[in-house]
C-alpha cells in the first residue's frame, strides 16, 4: 500500500515540478506548484507527520499559493518571453545543479543505516509536536511571531500605492 | 478484516454518502426557494409534484439538456477545470464527518463515518481552503471583467475570513484537546444540551464568529459579493452555462451543508441527543442506530434554515464594510475568545 | 499480495527531495518571469522540507518536524513581503520580465 501510494504521489510531485518549468504562463506554473505541494502533504502523511500534512495544505496550498494566483490575476501577467537567460546561469549554473544532484544522489544511495517507512508506524501526534514546540522551543516560536508581524508591516508599506493619498480600499491588497 | 473487505465497505460508504449528499443539495435548493418564497409572501415552486417536491428533478434535467456554451475568449483548460475543483472540494469534506454513533457496523467497522481521522478538523479546513481555486480560476479563465472582479473579491474575502474562521475553532479544540471530530463531540456530549460547547462550554462568541466567517467562506448572503448580481451580473460564473453552472450551484449548497455539519459537530453536540441521559437509550438495535442520525440531520437542518432565513432578511454588505468587519471585528474577537478560553481552562 | 505490505526505503524520499530541490534551482535559472522565479524558490523550500520530515521519521525526532513548521512560517512571511515587492516593481516598471528589471534606478 505504502509503495503504491509513494510511487503515485512521488510521480505526481515530480510531474508537477517539471510542468512548472515547462509551462510559460505563470498561472499554469502556479497550479503545477499546488499539485507538488498537495502531493507532498500526502507524502508527509505517509511519513507519519499528520499535523505537518494538514499545515502544508492549509498554509502552502491554501494561503501562499492563493496569494500567488491572486497576484498573477491582479497584475494580469501574460506569457513570459523566452530568452536565452544569463550567460552565468548557462556556464556555471546548470553544471553546478547537475553536480549537486549527482553528489546528493551518490551520498544518499551509499548511506548506511537509513531505515524504511511503512504504514501505521512512527506516527507523530499533534500532542507530541506541540509539547516540544511549546516547552523546549517556546522562545523561537515567539520570535517567529515577531517575524511574521514585521513581514505584515513590510507588506503593507511596500504595497501601498502612494503615501500621500488616502488609502481606503488600497489596504486590501496589502492586508493580505 | 482483509484489505479487500475494507475497500469494498469503504466504496459502499462513499457511494451511499455521496448520493445522500447530492440529494441533500437538491432538496436544500428547493427548501431555499420555498422558504425565501414564503418570506417574500409568495409560494415558491409548487407545480411539479405535490408541494413542488419533484422540482429538483426537473431542474437537474433542465441543466443537462441546456446547450453547453463555451465562449471563444476563455482559457479552455482552466475554464473546464474550475467547476470540477469547486464541486470536488465541496463534496470531499463530508468524508471525515461522523454522522452517527460510533462502533456500529460489522467487523468493528464504523458504519456512520467514512473515515475517522486524527486531524479531521484540519482536513476540513484544508479542503475548504483548496476550494478557493475553483472560484478564482473560473473568474480568471472566463476572460470577462465581471468574472475577474468576482474572482478577485472572492479570493480576498476567503483569505481574510479563513483567518477568523480558523481562530474561532481554537477554543473548541482547546477544550477537547484533539482535532478528532469524534473526540470533540464525545467531550461535549456528557450531559446533553447543558454541556454543548455553545452553552456549557461558553463558546457562544466563537460560534458567532464561526457562523459569520462561514457565511463569508461559502459566499452566501449577506457576504455574496463574488456573485453580486446587481453589480457584477453574476460574478465568477457569468460565463458558465448548463451543467458547469449547475456544478458551481451544487458546490455552493454542498458547502452550506458542510458548514452546518461542522457547526453541529463542534458546537451543538453532533449526533448526540440534547437531553443527554434523561431519556434511556432504546433497546432495539435499529432504533439505537437511527436516533443519532435523526438528531444530526435535525441539527444540520436548523442551520440550513438559518442560512436561508438570513438570506431572506439581510441586505448585502459593501466591499469595504466586509473587509473591515473581517479584520477589525471578527479577528480581535476571535483572539479574545482564545485568550479567555485558555485562561478559563488554566485556572478553573 | 506482498507488495501491499512492503515498506519504502527512506533513501527514495531523500532522492525525491534532492530532485525537487534541483528542479527548483533549474527553474530559478531558466524562468524569466518574476513570479515564476519566486515560485521556484518555494519549490526548493518544499524539497528541503521533505528531507527534514524523512529524517525526523528516521531518528524518531519531533524536532525535525518542528523545523519544517518554522520553514513554513518563514515561507509565509517571505511570500507576503516578496509578492508586495513584486507588486511595487510592477507599478514602477510595468513589466515582470527579469531581463528588463536590471537597473537600480529608473
Amino acid at each position: 500500500m505504502h509503495l503504491i501510494l509513494f510511487f503515485l504521489f512521488a510521480g505526481l510531485c515530480l510531474a508537477g515540478a517539471i510542468n512548472l518549468l515547462l509551462q510559460s504562463h505563470p498561472i499554469n506554473s502556479a497550479l503545477s506548484l499546488i499539485v507538488v505541494m498537495t502531493s507532498l502533504a500526502v507524502l508527509y502523511l505517509l511519513l507519519g507527520a499528520e499535523f505537518l500534512a494538514a499545515a502544508q495544505i492549509i498554509v502552502y496550498s491554501g494561503a501562499i499559493m492563493v496569494l500567488f494566483t491572486f497576484v498573477v490575476m491582479l497584475l494580469n501577467a501574460g506569457r513570459e518571453e523566452r530568452t536565452l537567460g544569463s550567460r552565468a546561469a548557462r556556464i556555471v549554473g546548470f553544471p553546478a545543479v547537475a553536480a549537486l544532484l549527482a553528489v546528493l544522489a551518490t551520498l544518499i544511495l551509499r548511506a548506511h543505516g537509513l531505515g524504511a517507512a511503512a504504514l501505521n508506524q512512527g506516527i507523530t501526534s499533534t500532542q507530541d509536536l506541540s509539547r516540544v514546540l511549546f516547552h523546549a522551543l517556546l522562545l523561537p516560536f515567539e520570535v517567529t511571531s515577531v517575524l511574521v508581524l514585521i513581514a505584515i508591516l513590510g507588506a503593507v508599506v511596500l504595497a501601498r500605492r502612494d503615501p500621500d493619498e488616502p488609502s481606503g480600499n488600497r489596504e486590501r491588497t496589502a492586508a493580505e | 478484516m482483509t484489505i479487500l473487505a475494507f475497500f469494498l465497505w469503504s466504496l459502499l460508504k462513499v457511494a451511499v454518502v455521496t448520493v445522500v449528499m447530492l440529494l441533500g443539495v437538491a432538496y436544500t435548493v428547493l427548501l431555499e426557494r420555498k422558504v425565501v418564497g414564503r418570506i417574500q409572501n409568495r409560494w415558491g415552486p409548487s407545480r411539479v409534484g405535490p408541494f413542488g417536491l419533484l422540482q429538483p428533478l426537473v431542474d437537474g434535467a433542465k441543466s443537462f439538456l441546456k446547450e453547453d456554451l463555451i465562449p471563444t475568449g476563455v482559457y479552455r483548460p482552466l475554464y473546464l477545470l474550475a467547476p470540477i475543483i469547486a464541486l470536488g472540494c465541496a463534496l470531499i469534506s463530508i468524508a471525515v464527518v461522523p454522522f452517527g454513533a460510533p462502533g456500529i457496523g460489522p467487523h468493528g467497522l464504523d458504519l456512520f463515518e467514512i473515515s475517522n481521522v486524527n486531524i479531521g478538523l484540519l482536513v476540513i479546513l484544508g479542503v475548504t481552503s483548496i476550494g478557493v481555486y475553483g472560484i478564482a480560476l473560473a473568474g480568471w479563465s472566463s476572460n470577462n471583467k465581471y468574472s475577474l472582479l468576482g474572482a478577485l473579491r472572492s479570493s480576498a474575502q476567503l483569505i481574510s475570513y479563513e483567518l477568523a474562521l480558523g481562530l474561532s475553532l481554537v477554543g473548541v479544540v482547546l477544550r477537547a484537546g484533539s482535532f478528532n471530530l469524534r473526540t470533540i463531540v464525545e467531550q461535549q456530549a456528557t450531559k446533553g444540551i447543558a454541556t454543548w460547547n455553545v452553552f456549557g462550554g461558553f463558546q457562544f462568541l466563537a460560534f458567532f464568529i464561526y457562523l459569520m466567517a462561514a457565511y463569508a467562506e461559502t459566499n452566501r448572503s449577506p457576504f455574496d459579493l463574488p456573485e453580486a448580481e446587481s453589480e457584477l451580473t453574476g460574478g465568477y460564473h457569468t460565463e458558465y452555462s448548463s451543467m458547469k453552472f449547475a456544478m458551481f450551484f451544487m458546490a455552493e449548497y454542498a458547502n452550506m451543508i458542510n458548514v452546518g455539519c461542522v457547526a453541529t459537530l463542534l458546537f451543538f453536540g453532533g449526533w448526540t441527543s440534547p437531553f443527554g441521559d434523561l431519556i434511556p437509550p432504546p433497546q432495539n438495535i435499529f432504533v439505537q442506530a437511527l436516533v443519532p442520525i435523526f438528531w444530526f440531520v435535525a441539527k444540520v437542518f436548523c442551520f440550513l434554515f438559518l442560512y436561508i432565513w438570513v438570506r431572506g432578511t439581510l441586505p448585502r454588505f459593501r466591499y469595504d464594510q466586509l473587509m473591515n468587519f473581517g479584520w477589525r471585528v471578527l479577528m480581535p474577537l476571535a483572539i479574545l475568545n482564545i485568550v479567555g478560553t485558555s485562561l478559563w481552562l488554566a485556572y478553573r | 499480495m506482498n507488495f501491499l505490505h512492503q515498506a519504502v526505503p527512506l533513501s527514495w524520499y531523500l532522492l525525491l527531495s534532492a530532485a525537487l530541490f534541483s528542479l527548483g534551482v533549474v527553474g530559478f535559472l531558466i524562468k524569466r518571469n518574476l513570479i515564476t522565479v519566486f515560485m521556484s524558490i518555494e519549490l526548493m523550500l518544499n524539497g528541503v522540507n521533505l528531507s527534514f520530515v524523512a529524517f525526523a521519521h528516521q531518528w524518531h525526532a519531533v524536532k525535525g518536524q518542528i523545523f519544517v513548521f518554522f520553514v513554513m512560517m518563514v515561507a509565509a512571511a517571505e511570500a507576503a513581503v516578496g509578492l508586495a515587492i513584486i507588486i511595487a516593481v510592477f507599478r514602477a516598471r510595468a513589466t515582470l520580465a527579469v531581463d528588463r528589471i536590471d537597473l537600480m534606478k529608473l
